[in-house]
């Protein structure tokens, strides 16, 4: 019996007193690509945030499973340590680590296993460039001062050193010339495999385009309100999520 | 409340201890008295003036009050700190002796078992003397006197005469006073003109060596164009069942010379750190400060900077971290005495689990000193809600033609922050870890290898445990 890569069961959250999720139910298999879309606050980032466990918000129903072992209790590095990766829409700037070295840092945590520095060092390399960044910024502190486009380029070249077995994007190609867009859609082509699987938190279907889509969920109001396949982007590119809401 | 309480009983028993251990050592010269001064300096072998020195000193502190500024130094018991005057006995203590917790943390740091052993006061002397024998004769043959100050104040009683606590007067403070009265131990470095030390000198050992006590003096003359690097090792806790640290270093950086004096003070937690450390500066001359403050319980460390000739420059870089029960109190003062005169001062304090860190400059620029320039930037990281810190900077500026610049942060480690690490694979401790490293890095890299490696040790040591 194939195992589902994440299982999400009637997953409620709230921040702060406040409910943003409302029962979400979703199922992610090895080798599939989802979309997740809807309204500007519909809950889209806050489940990315809950799946990896984000400490600011509380579960306050459903659980979350991960290849069928139940992590809704679960402390964030020990989901990441089990495949899971969030890519950030604004990640942090952490001043002082290189991103070399973080990278580094990172991969032994996530593998547990010693990573040796040439190598490494070549993989990085050549990672960067299929992203089109300069070798500089491996000697650049994690994040700082870099633009919007370099930190998102940055957080793709996270996930393909780290080659989590569940990547979820959230919003990555927001704010992206179409470039740049273009190299990280391939970049996601080339991580694509049938053990892995990728959700995509996006508002724009771009970043799409090179990606066989498998699922389309439409979420609004902290629930998903529409699973479909890819034919629906069209609808929406076409018509507006007020057409696929009703 | 209850914590206050905590720590008022941990030093009570460390003073019983203290007592049963050493009683038979200290059956005469109770009481900070001027016979005691005299019998230091008689044992000492002192010439007159040093006597008349150390006893003019008591005066001055009998009649000094504390300060009435500054963390609480309501502990300290001044009847209890007399008897820990003379630094002999504790200088013999075995391995077994060392309290427990500075044993594991001696383990943690990965500090190889003879090292420690000297550190503790015992056994692997040789090592460390044939090293220290090895840089002396180097610097020998360049003129340059590295010694401890009870030889310096034997073989160049002139130099010292001249020069000591001159920059630091007895009163200065109350400290400074008892200082003058009890000093013992401590460095001399003399850099005759032109010569330029490339190794650094380390007084990394030798703190803990027989005769180095908790008043140790250190004086440092550098001549005219010369230059020298003067670390002050105190990056592994030191053995310390004194409560009382009061040393005073005095610093000429002569014409056109440069300095540059760091020190890692990591003292145990029990320790009242209050030290005076200061530098005159002449033309062109330029003194470098690198400070990391992290043990004792509570310190107040300003080292001052004179600018006293035209062109002079100094240069500080602090790094304080306060833990559970520590009042660090820290910061830097500079004079500007002279036309373009320039400071630059860099501080980050982190502080956790309930700890206290202040930082307090005082910078003044004279009438004279047309064309100074000052630049400040001091930032604070405060690891939980628990913690407190301070901004407490002072601008005396007396002349308009100046340039000077404030910039002060404080913050809290960003939870959001913590939570991107994690989402890659770092657990709770290395993520804050990781971030606090960070904050320090420049500072770190300021520091020769090994010490930014220990203290990059000591602060995943602080962390630990801290979390939850």
């Amino acid at each position: 019996m194939p195992k589902n890569l994440l299982s999400i069961k009637d997953l409620h959250a709230s921040v702060n007193g406040q409910p943003i999720l409302n029962g979400v139910d979703i199922a992610i298999n090895p080798g599939e690509v989802h979309v997740l879309m809807g309204p500007n606050g519909a809950g889209k980032s806050t489940l990315a945030n809950v799946v990896m466990g984000d400490p600011r918000y509380r579960v306050d129903k459903g659980n979350i499973f991960f290849e069928d072992e139940d992590i809704t209790e679960e402390k964030t590095d020990a989901r990441a340590r089990r495949g899971m990766f969030l890519s950030f829409q604004a990640p942090e700037e952490i001043s002082g680590i290189t991103v070399e070295n973080f990278l580094r840092t990172a991969k032994a945590a996530y593998t547990g296993e010693e990573i040796k520095l040439l190598p490494f060092r070549k993989e990085l390399r050549a990672k960067m460039e299929e992203l089109g960044m300069d070798a500089s910024y491996a000697a650049r502190y994690l994040n700082v001062g870099f633009s919007g486009g370099e930190k998102k380029k940055n957080e793709i070249l996270q996930m393909s050193i780290l080659n989590p077995k569940l990547a979820i994007l959230d919003e990555t190609d927001s704010g992206l010339d179409i470039d740049a867009v273009k190299t990280i859609s391939e970049s996601l082509q080339r991580y694509k495999n049938k053990e892995n699987a990728v959700l995509i938190i996006t508002h724009i279907t771009r970043i799409l385009q090179s990606l066989s889509v498998d699922y389309v969920h439409i979420m609004a109001e902290g629930r998903i309100i529409r699973t479909s396949d890819a034919s629906i982007i069209d609808k929406i590119n076409r018509d507006g999520f007020a057409s696929v809401l009703g | 409340m209850d914590k206050q309480k905590t720590m008022l009983k941990d030093i009570d028993r460390e003073r019983f201890d203290f007592r049963d251990e050493d009683k038979s050592g200290y059956k005469t010269g109770k009481g900070l008295s001027a016979d005691i001064v005299a019998e230091i300096s008689k044992v000492k072998n002192e010439p007159l003036w040093m006597l008349e020195h150390r006893l003019r000193s008591l005066e001055i502190y009998d009649q000094t009050p504390l300060p009435a500024w500054g963390p609480p130094l309501d502990e300290l018991n001044m009847d209890e700190i007399v008897t820990y005057v003379r630094p002999d006995t504790k200088m013999k203590s075995n391995w077994n002796e060392v309290p427990e917790y500075i044993k594991s943390t001696f383990e943690r740091l990965g500090i190889p078992q003879a090292e420690r052993n000297y550190l503790a006061g015992a056994g692997a002397q040789y090592d460390s003397e044939v090293v220290y024998h090895n840089i002396k004769q180097e610097l020998l043959s360049q003129g340059v006197i590295y010694t401890d100050m009870e030889t310096a104040l034997r073989e160049h009683e002139d130099i010292v005469r001249e020069l000591f606590m001159k920059l630091v007067p007895p009163q200065d403070h109350k400290f400074v006073a008892l200082h003058g009265a009890v000093w013992s131990g401590g460095s001399f470095v003399y850099v005759p003109q032109g010569i330029h030390v490339d190794i650094p000198l380390q007084s990394y050992f030798r703190l803990n060596a027989p005769g180095a006590g908790q008043f140790e003096h250190t004086l440092i003359v550098v001549e005219k164009g010369a230059s020298a690097h003067f670390i002050e090792g105190c990056s592994a806790p030191k053995y310390n069942v004194v409560n009382l640290h009061a040393g005073c270093v005095e610093l000429y950086v002569r014409e056109g010379a440069s300095l540059r004096y760091s020190t890692i003070e990591n003292w145990s937690k029990n320790m009242m750190n209050l030290n005076t450390k200061r530098a005159i500066v002449e033309k062109n001359g330029s003194i470098e400060w690198i400070s990391g403050t992290f043990g004792s319980h509570t310190t107040m460390l300003y080292p001052t900077s004179i600018l006293k000739g035209e062109g002079s420059r100094s240069a500080f870089t602090g790094i304080t971290f306060a833990g559970k029960g520590q009042n660090l109190d820290t910061g830097t003062n500079v004079v500007h005495a002279a036309p373009n005169t320039s400071s630059t001062v860099s501080s980050r304090s982190i502080s956790k689990d309930g700890g206290c860190a202040v930082y307090r400059s005082s910078i003044t620029i004279l009438p004279e000193a047309s064309g100074a320039k000052s630049s400040i930037v001091c930032e604070s990281l405060m690891m939980d809600s628990a913690s407190r810190t301070d901004t407490i900077p002072v601008m005396d500026i007396r002349n308009d033609k100046v340039d000077i610049g404030h910039e002060a942060r404080i913050g809290r480690i960003s939870d959001a922050a913590v939570f991107y690490l994690m989402t890659r694979g770092l657990t709770e401790e290395e993520a804050k870890a990781t971030i606090v490293r960070g904050f320090v890095e420049p500072i770190a890299k300021e520091l020769p290898l090994e010490y930014a490696v220990e203290m990059n040790r000591l602060i995943s040591i602080e962390l630990e445990g801290t979390i939850g």
